[in-house]
C-alpha cells in the first residue's frame, strides 16, 4: 500500500492503477434475514469479482441488496450461504475489527465526544500505533482532505460537506485495502454532492485504495465507477464499465434504471452471423446486433436512447411516421414525444442549438428516424 | 441609532415579555409550595442546630454552638476533655462507605441491564421497563422485610445455599453490613437503570459499528465510545442511587438491626432516646452537605458534557 504517494501526480484516466488481481471476491453470496414464512432474501447467491485499485459501485434501487453486500464485506453481517474473500483469504468470520476494510457511513457516524483529529486517529490509536505516527498520518489525511484549519474543532460544528470529509479521512487513515461507501453523498445538496464526486475521484487516484460505493444515483455511479454492478431484488444483473452498462444493457431493468429510454416490440425477420434483421411498428427494417448466444423468438424487446433518435420531416427514409404529441423545452434539450401509427409512444432528446432548434410543434406529423446502430437488443 | 428599535420589534418584545409574566404566573403555586415546605423546615432545623438542648426534649432558646461540636468531637463527661467522637465518624464512615458501594454494585449491574432492553426491539423495551419498575409499586418498608426473609438465618439464600451443599451451616447476613448493602442496591437499582437506559437510548448505535470497523475490539467500543457517550446517565444514575443512600433510614434500620447505625438512623436517635435536638439537627445539616456536595459534583460534571456535546 505504500506505492499510493507514487500514484499521486498522475490524474489522467489513462494510468490507472487498476489491474487484474482480484482485490474483494464475493462466491455465491446469500444473506436471508428473519426465519420461518417471513424469510426476506436480501441477497440470493451472488457472486462478484472486485478488481485491486478499482472505483467499483454497486447500483440498484432501494432494497435490492447492495448495502447488505457492503455490510458483509465490512463484517457487520455474515452470509446465510457463501463466502466473502479479501485478497484470496475468506473472511467470511472474522468481525468487523479483525478487516482491513473500513467504512464511510451514510451519517458519517463520527464520534460526537472526540474531536476532528482524534476522530482521524481512532483507528490508528486502536492498531496501537505509535503517537507520532498517529500524528503525522492525522496530519497528512487533514491535508488530504483539506480540513486542516478543523484539527481541534468538535465534530458537532462542522456542516455536512466538512463532517463527510472528516468521515473520509477517518476510514483513510488506517489505509485499508478496501474503502467501502454507503450512499456517501446522499445527505448533500447538489452542489456540494458533484465537489465531492470530483473530490472521492481525486483521493481515489491519490491512495490507489478499492473503492466500493453504493448508490442508488445512477448519474453519479456512471461519473465516478470504473466498473459498475447493477443490482435488483437481491441479485446482480449486469457487472461492466459505465459505457457498456448504459450502451448494451442486459435487460430490461438496466435499461430502464439506467437514464431514460424508449422501449419497443419488434418482429424478427431473419438472423445471420449475430446479426438479426428486425421490423419496428410494421413498417422499418433494421440490423442489430445480436447478444451472444441469444436464440430469439418471433419477436424481441429493443431499446433505443431518446438522444439516439432523431426526428426529421414526414417520409423520410429510414424512418417511421409519428405525430408531436408533446414538445417539453428543458434548457440544454428539448425532449419531444411521439405517437407512433400503431400508438407506441417514444420520446427523443434533442440538443438545443444556439441558431435555434428544429422547431416541431405539437401536432406536426414527422418521422422518427432511427440509425441502426442505435436500435439495442435485450436479452431478457 | 441601532438603539432604536422599529415599531414591529417593540411589539415583539411586549407580546415575549407578557409571556414570561404569564408563565411566571403559572410557576407561582408550585414554587410557592416549594419554598414553604423545602425552605421553611429547612430553617427551623438550621435554627435547633444552634440552640442548647432542653433537659428532657426540645430545646432551650439560648444560643450555643454545642450541637456542631459534637458532631465530629466529644466531651468526657467526668473530666471535661476533648476527644473525637469516634461512634459518630464510624457512623459517617460507614454511611459513606455502604453508599458509594451500594452505587458501585447498582452501577455495575445496572448497566449491561440498561443496555439490555436499550438493545430489544421498541415494543420489547417497554415490557422490560415496567418490570424494572414494579418493586415501586410496594411500600418499601415491606420489600426491605421481604429481602429480611431471603438473607435470614433460616432464609431462602441459606437454605439454598445448605441444600446445594456450599455451606454446613447457615451464614450469618442479616443484622451485618452485607444485609444493609444487598437491601439497598435491591430498594435503589432502579434508580440507577432508569437514567442509564434513557441515556442509551439516545446512543446511535451506527457510532458502535463505527469503532467496530476501526478495529476497536469489544472492550474497547466499550470504554472509548459507549461509556463516554452514556456518561450523563452515569452520571445521573449514581446520584440518584447515592443521595438516598446517604439518608437511607429504614434499610439500615430494618436489615441492620439497630447496631449497623447510618447517619439517619443516628439522627433520630438524636431526636428520640439520645434527647439532644441540637445535636441531631446539625447531623441533619452534615447530612445535606454531603448531598450538596455530591449535587455540586453532579452538576459540574453535566454542565461540562453540556458545553462540549
Amino acid at each position: 500500500m505504500q506505492g499510493a504517494t507514487g500514484r499521486a501526480g498522475a490524474s489522467i484516466d489513462g494510468d490507472r492503477a487498476v489491474t487484474e488481481r482480484v482485490m474483494v471476491e464475493a462466491r455465491a453470496v446469500s444473506k436471508h434475514f428473519g426465519g420461518g414464512d417471513q424469510i426476506v432474501k436480501a441477497l440470493d447467491a451472488v457472486s462478484v469479482g472486485i478488481r485491486e485499485g478499482e472505483f467499483f459501485t454497486l447500483l440498484g434501487p432501494s432494497g435490492c441488496g447492495k448495502t447488505t453486500l457492503l455490510r458483509l464485506i465490512a463484517g457487520f453481517e455474515h452470509p446465510t450461504g457463501g463466502a466473502i474473500l479479501l485478497d484470496g483469504a475468506d473472511i467470511s468470520g472474522l468481525p468487523p475489527y479483525k478487516r482491513p476494510v473500513n467504512t464511510v457511513f451514510q451519517s458519517y457516524a463520527l464520534f460526537p465526544h472526540l474531536t476532528v483529529a482524534q476522530n482521524i486517529g481512532f483507528g490508528l490509536q486502536m492498531l496501537g500505533r505509535s503517537k507520532s505516527e498517529i500524528a503525522a498520518t492525522v496530519d497528512e489525511m487533514l491535508r488530504m482532505v483539506r480540513m486542516e484549519a478543523m484539527r481541534d474543532r468538535q465534530t458537532a460544528q462542522l456542516s455536512g460537506g466538512q463532517q463527510q470529509r472528516v468521515a473520509l479521512a477517518r476510514a483513510l487513515a488506517p489505509r485499508p485495502k478496501v474503502l467501502l461507501l454507503d450512499e456517501p453523498l446522499s445527505a448533500l445538496d447538489l452542489k456540494l454532492r458533484k465537489e465531492m464526486q470530483v473530490e472521492l475521484k481525486r483521493l481515489q487516484h491519490e491512495t490507489g485504495i478499492t473503492f466500493v460505493f453504493v448508490t442508488h444515483d445512477q448519474g453519479e455511479a456512471l461519473a465516478m465507477s470504473d466498473r459498475i454492478a447493477v443490482m435488483s431484488e437481491g441479485r446482480i444483473l449486469q457487472v461492466g464499465s459505465p459505457h457498456e452498462i448504459y450502451e448494451h444493457p442486459a435487460d430490461h431493468f438496466v435499461a430502464s434504471f439506467i437514464g431514460e429510454t424508449n422501449f419497443l416490440t419488434a418482429a424478427v425477420d431473419g438472423i445471420e452471423a449475430g446479426q438479426v434483421r428486425l421490423r419496428l411498428g410494421g413498417a422499418l427494417e433494421t440490423v442489430a446486433r445480436l447478444p451472444d448466444g441469444m436464440t430469439p423468438g418471433a419477436t424481441v424487446t429493443v431499446v433505443v436512447r431518446p438522444e439516439h433518435l432523431r426526428i426529421a420531416a414526414a417520409g423520410a427514409e429510414q424512418g417511421l411516421a409519428a405525430t408531436i404529441s408533446d414538445v417539453v423545452y428543458l434548457g440544454t434539450d428539448t425532449h419531444y414525444h411521439l405517437r407512433l401509427a400503431d400508438g407506441d409512444e417514444l420520446f427523443a432528446r434533442v440538443q438545443n442549438r444556439p441558431e435555434g432548434g428544429d422547431g416541431w410543434q405539437v401536432g406536426d406529423a414527422v418521422a422518427a428516424i432511427f440509425p441502426p446502430s442505435a436500435v439495442r437488443v435485450l436479452r431478457g | 441609532m441601532a438603539m432604536v428599535p422599529t415599531p414591529a420589534r417593540s411589539g415583539e418584545a411586549a407580546a415575549r415579555a407578557a409571556r414570561v409574566r404569564r408563565n411566571w404566573l403559572l410557576a407561582t403555586p408550585a414554587l410557592a409550595l416549594l419554598l414553604l415546605a423545602a425552605s421553611g423546615p429547612l430553617l427551623v432545623v438550621f435554627v435547633y442546630s444552634v440552640l442548647a438542648p432542653a433537659e428532657y426534649s426540645g430545646v432551650v432558646w439560648k444560643l450555643s454552638g454545642e450541637g456542631w461540636f459534637k458532631v465530629v468531637f466529644h466531651r468526657d463527661i467526668f473530666d471535661e476533655t476533648i476527644g473525637l467522637a469516634d461512634a459518630h465518624l464510624t457512623i459517617f464512615w460507614r454511611s459513606a462507605s455502604i453508599s458509594l458501594l451500594t452505587t458501585a454494585i447498582a452501577l455495575f449491574l445496572g448497566f449491561p441491564t440498561a443496555y439490555f432492553i436499550a438493545t430489544r426491539p421498541p415494543r420489547q423495551r417497554t415490557l422490560w421497563l415496567f418490570l424494572v419498575t414494579i418493586p415501586f409499586w410496594t411500600n418499601l418498608l415491606i420489600r426491605t422485610f421481604a429481602i429480611m426473609e431471603v438473607v435470614r438465618n433460616q432464609g431462602i439464600l441459606n437454605s439454598w445455599l445448605m441444600a446445594a451443599g456450599l455451606i454446613d451451616e447457615p451464614i450469618q447476613i442479616l443484622y451485618t453490613d452485607t444485609a444493609v448493602l444487598i437491601g439497598m442496591v435491591y430498594v435503589y437499582l432502579p434508580l440507577m437503570v432508569l437514567p442509564l437506559y434513557a441515556a442509551m437510548e439516545r446512543l446511535d448505535f451506527r457510532l458502535v459499528e463505527a469503532a467496530y470497523d476501526l478495529y476497536a475490539s469489544r472492550w474497547r467500543v466499550l470504554t472509548r465510545v459507549i461509556v463516554p457517550l452514556v456518561k450523563p446517565g452515569i452520571v445521573a444514575g449514581s446520584i440518584l442511587v447515592f443521595i438516598p443512600s446517604l439518608g437511607a433510614y429504614v434499610t439500615p434500620r430494618v436489615l441492620g438491626g439497630g447496631k449497623n447505625m447510618m447517619i439517619s438512623n443516628l439522627i433520630e436517635l438524636q431526636f428520640g432516646e439520645g434527647r439532644n435536638w441540637p445535636l441531631g439537627a446539625a447531623l441533619s445539616m452534615t447530612l445535606l452537605a454531603f448531598v450538596m456536595l455530591a449535587l455540586l459534583f453532579y452538576v459540574r460534571n453535566m454542565s461540562r458534557i453540556e458545553r462540549r456535546g
